[in-house]
């Protein structure tokens, strides 16, 4: 990032351009799917208008909302553990924050390149659930309780095909480092046809399916948003947060769509690039975030247009679709294209 | 959370019979599910003795909301009593109204004109689609489909503007009389009401491919939650709940005696033999449908004619008992009427679908996971006030 | 519901015989004996069979046998007069309390006592349903219970016994089911008074505020506008 500006900063100063840019990076498509996916599009698709009141069209609906939030009394129970009671949002918060850290926004935009990247994103995000579960915990409540361990074992077993799919992307590319990624399938070829270059979509459709149905499952929107279930648990885990503990959860999950979006647009769609442009070009650095964004919103709506439309499973079905279904197909992926991956 | 002396004693007891306990050694945990829990949309309350997520016993708790409807009746003037037992059932409002006219009627030796009769068929049949399409959407929601619930209150509005265009009321019309009823059907209300059956039909597919078809909602409620016929008849399990576990009962059709148009239209009663929550679903869609074509052919048949049987101004029912029973939106509503002569009622018994309905619930739950009790609870559909009186 | 069962037609009058529920009474009679002393048959409409209290039982157990399996309902009607009056301005009825129980005006089949049990039981096949009732004395206000032939009665039962203050021997549960634990008095008898009418008597009868627009004449409408 710094050699964008082509600026020697010192250390501190890095750093505190670093914390802005995650934070922009976090709270732009975050608000933005409250705004347009959550309060809008849903809205439309429920054949009703939904927030008409703030702003033009209700476009400044989310920010009133945070406003709410902020004004709410911060309620903490009598018998929970207090400490861990407020520290779990950060913990949830926390790990999303850390995914973007790796996410390539274009050729000299972004806030870490570790050669590791998938990895490291792969490994931070599922720290979110012992965030979850000391929520649930600390929180005192059956069902809070009830909506953590839900959590947990739902997380952990999409954990794998989440970790499986992108092994055929990785077995393809030949690299972890996601912006290594993202130039692959730029400069990558159709049999022999480079206009488009060749991005993963194409060739690892199945392991986009797996990748999205478990996310889905790791965010807990319905149809597996069984920690949450309003009309079982009343939100489960976040039963007896308000105010601005409950902002944070909010947050987190909707900048866990984002990340989890980002991460499906860079090893899937292609990333921060479009066929057609400069790879290398400077401009890019500006470039390259918006359609990156453009590319995320397009992942969320798929994953907002599924949880407003679909009820929810069970949660031994959900371990039984995990285990049985999409591991299975999952390595089969992976077999098949270690496979190709060597004839051709 | 507080359990009562007697809970306890209930949770202790089904414990030790129960099988599952046996099986794994744990001491479980007791979950207190209402009287503010989104799934009892009300505030029945339901203290849940769970080993995992698995229900040992189950004990419904009521009275939060009960209102003592037999008593107040036994204070009021007939012609008051309508306005009360409007809220029984208060998605049901006019169907609530029907049994209780008729059997005061049948007191009186009085019957409503044919007209009259007709009209009341056609509102009972839109309270009937006002209260079952909400059903249809509110199932969606309690298993997380959000959407349909609003596609629900989309079109259940149709249904009640019009019952608002003839009664001025959308909630409690409070419009059946002693003798008939308060008012004519407006101009143009015949024409409106058959474009807004075309509508619920289109609903009703929507239902079908958003709800029914859908392979995680079959997943979720096919074999869950089911009651046999037998025990559907023991419990007094009525309408859809009766008829989705293979009970071919439809007073529509099995009582023809009373003053009302179902005899003149000709419909369907569905059954289906599974019984469980899936059923439960698929037979109240179809009795939606076939609601549209009773109300259609009602209204296509309807005779002309005064609206109002000649009753004395001041109503003094004459002594005698009489229990009148009517098929309404959620099973059988019947009214014991006591009358000794007076201006009012000696004493009413509000016999209600909901409270036989929901007293199957200890039973059927058992060996469930929580989840499911949500769903079996949605399908068994209850509306608190049915249940409290 | 008449004998003509078509579905289409409505017969004019109701037939004076009704032999479809006579058999009824005749087939409880000839299973229960002694223990029914009495019936009313309303022809073409209902039926109503009084059975005595050691009976009660064995009746459900027929009226199930005979094909009744439907459970309808169970509940319980207390025949005192209702001495607190309605708070109507003036009173309808004069109230009369009698000496004894069996003085009281009880209903279609006759009574003896000032408390009688009534359940309905409904027959699927037959599309018929059958009121039992019986008799309870006064100084021992118990019944057997019906839980164990109609499960539906349990809930029922519990209603009855905390409105009325009748015990169900045998009753796995006999717990309140409406009125909190702590609870005092049986609201459905008679004698138990609706205090919020005590408090704010019910405006009344007589609503004598004119609509507006009409003429208000006061000495017409007083008294007979019922609604």
């Amino acid at each position: 990032m710094t050699a964008l500006f082509a600026l020697e900063l010192s250390y501190w100063q890095e750093t505190v351009l670093k914390v802005v840019g995650v934070l922009a990076a976090v709270l732009i498509p975050a608000g933005a799917f409250v705004q347009l996916f959550l309060f809008k599009m849903v809205s439309h698709l429920q054949s009703r208008l939904g927030p008409m009141e703030a702003g033009p069209h209700g476009s400044l609906q989310a920010i009133a909302e945070v406003g709410k939030f902020i004004q709410k009394e911060d309620i903490i129970p009598e018998r929970a553990d207090r400490f861990v009671f407020k520290l779990a949002p950060y913990v949830v918060v926390m790990t999303v924050l850390l995914v973007y850290l790796v996410i390539p926004f274009g050729p000299d935009m972004y806030f870490a390149n570790l050669d590791a990247g998938v990895f490291y994103a792969l490994a931070v995000s599922s720290v979110s659930v012992i965030g979850v579960l000391i929520a649930g915990w600390a929180s005192a409540n059956k069902y809070s309780l009830m909506g953590a361990i839900r959590a947990a074992g739902q997380l952990i077993a999409y954990e794998l095909p989440l970790v499986l799919a992108v092994v055929g992307v990785v077995i393809q590319a030949g690299t972890m480092n996601l912006q290594g990624i993202v130039a692959i399938q730029a400069q990558g070829e159709i049999f022999g046809w480079g206009a488009i270059g060749n991005p993963f979509i194409l060739t690892q459709f199945v392991g986009l399916f797996i990748f999205m149905v478990a996310i889905q499952a790791e965010l807990t929107q319905t149809p597996f948003d069984m920690p949450i279930a309003e009309s079982e648990l009343i939100t489960g885990y976040m039963t007896e947060y308000s105010g601005l503990r409950f902002l944070l959860f909010f947050i987190a999950e909707f900048a866990a769509v984002g990340a989890f979006g980002a991460l499906a647009a860079t090893l899937w769609l292609g990333g921060w690039y479009l066929p057609g442009l400069d790879f290398d070009a400077n401009y890019m650095n500006v470039v390259g975030p918006i359609i990156l964004f453009a590319k995320i919103m397009l992942v969320a709506f798929v994953v907002f247009w599924v949880r407003f439309t679909y009820p929810r499973l069970r949660e031994d079905q959900l371990q039984a679709f995990a285990w049985k279904f999409l591991i299975p197909l999952s390595l089969i992926n992976i077999v098949a294209t270690g496979v190709l991956k060597v004839v051709f | 959370m507080t359990v009562t002396e007697h809970e306890r004693a209930f949770i202790t007891s089904t414990l030790s019979e129960s099988r599952i306990n046996l099986e794994i050694e744990s001491d479980g945990m007791t979950l207190n599910l209402g009287p503010q829990h989104p799934a009892t949309h009300g505030t029945l309350r339901i203290i849940v003795k769970l080993d995992g997520e698995q229900i040992v016993a189950c004990e419904p708790t009521m009275g939060y909301m009960h209102r003592g409807y037999e008593k107040l009746c036994e204070f009021r003037t007939f012609p008051q009593v309508t306005t009360l037992v409007n809220r029984i059932d208060w998605l049901s409002h006019f169907a609530n109204e029907v049994p209780f006219i008729l059997a005061a009627e049948q007191l009186m030796g009085v019957e409503a004109p044919p007209r009259a009769q007709y009209i009341r068929t056609v509102f009972f049949e839109m309270a009937r689609l006002g209260n079952i399409t909400l059903f249809l959407g509110e199932m969606g929601l309690q298993l997380g489909a959000m959407t349909a619930l609003f596609y629900a209150f989309r079109d259940r509005e149709h249904v009640l503007n019009l019952l608002e265009a003839v009664t001025g009321g959308r909630f409690h019309p409070n419009f059946d009389r002693i003798g008939g009823l308060k008012d004519d059907l407006p101009k143009g209300w015949i024409d409106e009401t058959k474009a807004v059956m075309k509508k619920i039909r289109g609903f009703c597919d929507q239902m079908e491919t958003l709800v029914m078809g859908n392979e995680i909602f079959q997943t979720r409620t096919r074999g869950i939650g089911v009651i046999p016929k037998d025990v559907a008849l023991g419990y007094g399990l009525s309408g859809a709940n009766a008829r989705a576990s293979g009970v071919d009962l439809d007073l529509r059709r099995d009582n023809p005696d009373i003053a009302m148009a179902w005899k003149h239209a000709d419909f369907k009663v569905w059954t289906h033999p599974d019984g469980d929550s899936f059923a439960r679903y698929w037979v109240r869609l179809q009795e939606v449908r076939e609601s549209t074509h009773i109300i259609e052919q009602l209204l296509d048949g309807i005779p002309a004619g005064p609206i109002m049987a000649k009753v004395p101004r001041i109503i003094k029912v004459p002594a005698g008992e009489a229990y009148v029973q009517t098929e309404n939106p959620l099973g059988w509503m019947g009214y014991y009427v006591v009358s000794k002569g007076d201006l009012g009622p000696f004493r009413v018994k509000i016999r209600t679908a909901s409270f036989n309905n929901v007293s199957v619930l200890p039973w059927v739950a058992k060996g469930l996971y929580v989840p499911d009790i949500v769903t079996v609870l949605a399908s068994l559909y209850f509306i608190l006030g049915d249940i409290d009186r | 519901m008449s004998s003509a069962d078509t579905g289409t037609e409505v017969t004019e009058e109701a037939p004076a015989v009704d032999e479809r529920r006579d058999a009824i009474v005749a087939a409880v009679a000839a299973r229960l004996g002694d223990a029914v002393v009495g019936s009313h048959v309303e022809p073409g409409v209902d039926v109503w069979v009084r059975v005595t209290r050691d009976g009660w039982a064995e009746a459900a157990q027929a009226v199930h046998d005979l094909g009744f399996t439907f459970f309808d309902f169970l509940s319980a009607i207390d025949w005192y007069p209702n001495i607190h009056g309605k708070n109507e301005e003036p009173p309808t009825n004069p109230i009369t309390v009698p000496a004894t129980s069996a003085e009281l005006e009880h209903g279609v089949t006759g009574g003896e006592t000032r408390f009688q049990l009534i359940a309905r039981v409904f027959s699927p096949e037959q599309k018929l349903g059958v009121h039992l009732r019986c008799d309870l004395p006064d100084d021992d206000l118990s019944a057997p219970t019906w839980s164990r032939i109609y499960p539906g009665a349990d809930w029922n039962e519990r209603e009855v016994c905390e409105m009325f203050g009748i015990d169900f021997p045998g009753h796995p549960n006999l717990v309140h089911l409406y009125l909190p634990g702590g609870f005092e008095g049986h609201p459905l008898r008679k004698d138990f008074p609706l205090l919020a009418r005590h408090v704010k008597p019910w405006p009344g009868l007589v609503d004598v505020e004119a609509m507006p627009g009409e003429p208000d004449d006061d000495a017409e409408a007083e008294g007979s506008e019922a609604e």
